[in-house]
């Protein structure tokens, strides 16, 4: 635990206030965990005994293997698609920063379905292959399956850090390279992705975590995961579902350990951002880059949509047809339509400030009680919606207070939001205060500037950016999550997501799509209004 | 037609013009909807939103008590459920398969249900305890691609898909919750030697997995896959949404066959409610005519009530045909099933 004063190199204290905030919050983030314990051991659930069970030592070999696989394509894509979108003359690159960011927003249930139905023998692009006479496609399942898929819906995890980060970069190291004589491709290995590290660490594990809670992509790509195994368990025998949801929590939390072992031995970055962010010259590598790019966006953004314009087209014209009409009630669509863009917006905000306090405490202060909280809140990420929706109300009922103002509120609601998501934007804030060179604050105080005026004119507007990409991460996941929107939702309330759910359960595909359309209409414009356009006004105009 | 209501739930009588109900909920009540009484009732529905509403909306009307509803996947709302406990909102909790019911019922959450409306059905499709009733019928059945086989070349009994002349080609939703109902009434009837044997033949024979009939009737409808076990219902639906570009079709085992199980939709009435009275309401509202011939109409289920006939294009059922499954008897058995499914390796290939 964290000694009364702590004092980083730099000689800081530690403001004891912002210590015991960081504790607080790393308590609230434990809720699901503390929830898997106390039921695990309540219901008498043997993990030690089950680990070492055929039963689950497979599926939990399967989920690693997946795991590290989906990071690695992550890492290599998440970068690629920011350096070569914020550091390069790329064409259209102002259109791929809206763009490339998307893919977040399709729940993977849906993304999976949408590339099963497409791709696979009878689909829509098997059938325009037989047109040009080309035969059956091989059936997307199984790991490759799983893995395209979440890796298509999971590199925004790493390109939206490491994009707000290379935004960042004084332009002057590059140049300074490129004066040197290294080429590009040079540049980017040498300057670019030393000091991008961190955020791609972050990011990266992030996707690490995120796979390892999916459900919807591998239950329909049957690669058979932990969550299944848990999902399977839970009515039939609770023990073993806690047990391994218990296991999973363990497995994400030494995974964080892990992770900040290595980071801590890459370079800290440099601080100082400055006004232009470089732009380097692909030259001869121009349309290769801008072929990669057009592939990714095609694969990871519009091969999905395409699919849902296909399933409501198919709607529509059943309706003037001689199916079974539409029943889209838009009034209810609307609502639905309203309900995700509020709590979407305010869940990303509220997020961002909750974990400020634990980035200060890890950037600046470099505190123990700090790196604990960091380490709680992004273990949580790997645990289940459904775990996390459960525990929520779990701790509703553990008091008549509790249960009186919060129990079927949308305070409970943000709430789970924060505690399912916060994780996303707690990298990025890390970034985000690291970036703020102490020697501005150093002269601010010596000028007198209290706490709270550095804090808005110094941290925020250096910080902007990156916490923006923090609340852009968080908005589109809540704007798709489901089983929290679900379960712990006042009642009569739905999002896009639960009425797209409930549609494509019961085959009301078309339905399904068009509210899919809608979805990705909305992040659309809220990635521009909110991230894209928001980062301009923050770090200056663009050079051409 | 199903045509969602533009109606709200909530009753409509707050102002003094007459309200009507449109679309597939004035199909279920035409009349005028009565004021509101100020009751409310809560729901937690594992039946999905697009065809339970317009009975809920015909129901608020008809009866003025305001309905509100949690929608969600049966066994998420039953885990739910059990951590609200007695401090739950819900009334009433509607579940698509026995197996979430028999796990309220093993956690004394579920009351018992006015006997007036239990005899609205038959024996075998309520609760002797008083639990639950069901209010609709999901029979088992194979579906195939029609472009793969012709009716007169399918089996009669899911023993025969273990032979060689299926290998690769049967789906199985070896964890989906109507299956492993069904595979523990398989067990329950034939023991679980039987039971487990047939199911490591059939992963001996390549039989295929896949998370749930949905996903079946789907692929089964591409040609991905030649023919899986799933409940009669999700054809129709995809049926009806994907027209003749659909290439499947249900096909009936023998009615003898533990293939033709007949699984129910079941109701139940909270161990803590307060309202039991509009609760008791709701469920005899759900065995009324009006939504019995809904269920069998719209939404191509068997009706379990009223005398209500299943439409035409559903096989009728037959005496032989063995009953719907016996929850109460369930109790226990998901456990040990789970395990054998887990076992058999058929989860992964």
């Amino acid at each position: 635990m964290a000694t009364t004063t702590q004092a980083d190199p730099a000689g800081r204290k530690t403001p004891a206030l912002l210590r015991a905030g960081g504790l607080v919050l790393a308590f609230v983030f434990a809720f699901p965990g503390i929830y898997l314990t106390y039921r695990a051991f309540g219901e008498g659930a043997d993990p030690g005994n089950l680990l070492f069970s055929e039963r689950t030592l497979a599926p939990l070999w399967r989920t690693l293997k997946l795991a590290a696989a989906v990071s690695a394509g992550s890492l290599v894509m998440g970068t690629g698609l920011a350096w070569l979108t914020h550091r390069t003359d790329l064409p259209g690159r102002r259109i791929w920063r809206v763009v490339l960011p998307l893919p977040l927003v399709y729940p993977t249930f849906l993304g999976a379905a949408a590339f099963i139905r497409t791709l696979n023998p009878g689909g829509l692009a098997n059938d325009m292959l037989s047109g040009v006479g080309v035969g059956t496609t091989p059936e997307l399942r199984g790991f490759f399956g799983a893995w395209l898929v979440l890796l298509l819906m999971c590199y925004p995890y790493v390109y939206i850090p490491v994009a707000a980060r290379l935004r960042q970069l004084p332009s002057s190291l590059e140049e300074s390279a490129r004066l040197l004589g290294d080429s590009a491709l040079a540049a980017f290995w040498r300057i670019s992705l030393p000091h991008a590290a961190t955020a791609i660490g972050a990011g990266t594990l992030l996707v690490f975590l995120y796979t390892l809670s999916d459900f919807g992509a591998v239950q329909l790509m049957r690669y058979d995961t932990l969550t299944r195994a848990i999902a399977t368990n839970h009515l039939a025998d609770p023990p073993a579902a806690l047990a391994l949801s218990l296991m999973l929590l363990v497995l994400a939390a030494a995974v964080v350990l892990a992770e900040r072992w290595f980071s801590r031995r890459l370079p800290d970055g440099s601080r100082a951002s400055g006004p232009e962010p470089a732009t380097l010259r692909l030259g001869r590598w121009r349309p290769l880059a801008t072929a990669a790019v057009a592939v990714a966006a095609f694969a990871g953004v519009g091969a999905p949509l395409i699919a849902l314009v296909d399933w409501a087209a198919g709607g529509v014209a059943r309706t003037f047809g001689d199916g079974r009409p539409l029943t889209v009630d838009y009034s209810r669509v609307a609502d639905a339509t309203l309900n995700t863009l509020w709590v979407s917006v305010v869940a990303a905000i509220v997020a961002v400030a909750a974990v400020l306090p634990i980035a200060f405490l890890v950037g600046r202060y470099r505190s123990r009680a700090g790196w604990i909280a960091h380490a709680v809140v992004i273990s949580t990420f790997a645990v289940p919606g459904l775990l996390i929706a459960l525990s929520m109300r779990f701790w509703t009922l553990r008091s008549d207070i509790a249960f009186t103002l919060f129990g079927d509120t949308f305070a409970l609601l943000i709430f789970a939001y924060i505690v399912r998501f916060g994780s996303l934007a707690m990298g990025v804030s890390v970034v985000a205060v690291r970036s703020v060179p102490d020697r501005l604050h150093d002269s601010a105080r010596i000028l007198g500037a209290g706490p709270l005026r550095r804090f808005f004119t110094i941290d925020m507007p250096l910080m902007g950016p990156a916490l923006l990409a923090g609340a852009g991460l968080v908005l589109l996941s809540v704007m798709k999550e489901l089983p929290i929107s679900l379960l712990i939702s006042p009642l009569g309330f739905s999002t896009l997501a639960t009425q797209i759910f409930g549609s494509f359960e019961d085959a009301f595909v078309a339905e399904a799509g068009l509210m899919g359309v809608t979805l990705v209409a909305m992040s659309f414009l809220l990635t521009w209004f909110l991230v894209v356009r928001r980062q301009e006004q923050v770090s200056g105009p663009e050079r051409r | 037609m199903v045509i969602a209501s533009a109606l709200a739930v909530s009753a409509c009588g707050s102002d003094s013009t007459p309200r009507y109900l449109d679309g597939a909920a004035a199909g279920i009540y035409g009349g005028e909807c009565a004021g509101s009484t100020g009751d409310e009732i809560a729901i937690y529905s594992g039946r999905t939103e697009n065809l339970i509403r317009p009975v809920l909306d015909a129901f608020a009307c008809e009866k003025g008590i305001d309905v509100a509803v949690r929608w969600g996947g049966s066994t998420d709302l039953a885990l739910l459920l059990a951590e609200e406990g007695d401090r739950t909102a819900a009334d009433v909790f509607l579940s698509r398969s026995p197996g979430p019911v028999g796990f309220l019922e093993s956690q004394d959450l579920l009351g018992t249900i006015d006997t007036e409306v239990l005899n609205l059905v038959e024996p075998q499709n309520r609760s002797a305890s008083g639990t639950w009733v069901g209010f609709s019928g999901r029979k088992r059945v194979l579906v195939y691609n029609i472009d793969s086989y012709a009716p007169d070349e399918l089996p009669q009994s899911v023993f025969d898909l273990t032979d060689e002349r299926f290998r690769g080609q049967v789906a199985i939703p070896a964890t989906n919750g109507s299956f492993i109902d069904w595979f523990t009434v398989f067990r329950d009837q034939y023991g679980s030697d039987v039971a487990a044997e047939w199911l490591s033949d059939m992963v001996d024979n390549d039989a295929r997995y896949y998370p749930n009939n949905r996903s079946i009737v789907e692929a089964a409808g591409r040609g991905e896959i030649e023919m899986g076990l799933v409940n009669h219902y999700y054809q129709y639906q995809e049926a009806a949404a994907e027209g003749d570009s659909h290439r499947a079709s249900n096909w009936d085992l023998a009615d003898d066959d533990i293939g033709s199980l007949l699984i129910i939709t079941a109701a139940t009435v909270t161990a803590s409610s307060e309202r039991t009275d509009e609760a008791n309401e709701l469920l005899s509202y759900l065995l009324s005519e009006p939504v019995q011939r809904y269920f069998s109409e719209e939404t191509f289920e068997y009706p379990l009530a009223a005398g209500v006939q299943p439409v035409d294009i559903l096989p009728p059922l037959q005496a032989l045909e063995i009953g719907s499954v016996d929850f109460d008897a369930l109790g226990g058995g998901f456990a040990e099933t789970t395990a054998i499914v887990e076992a058999s390796g058929i989860l992964n290939q």
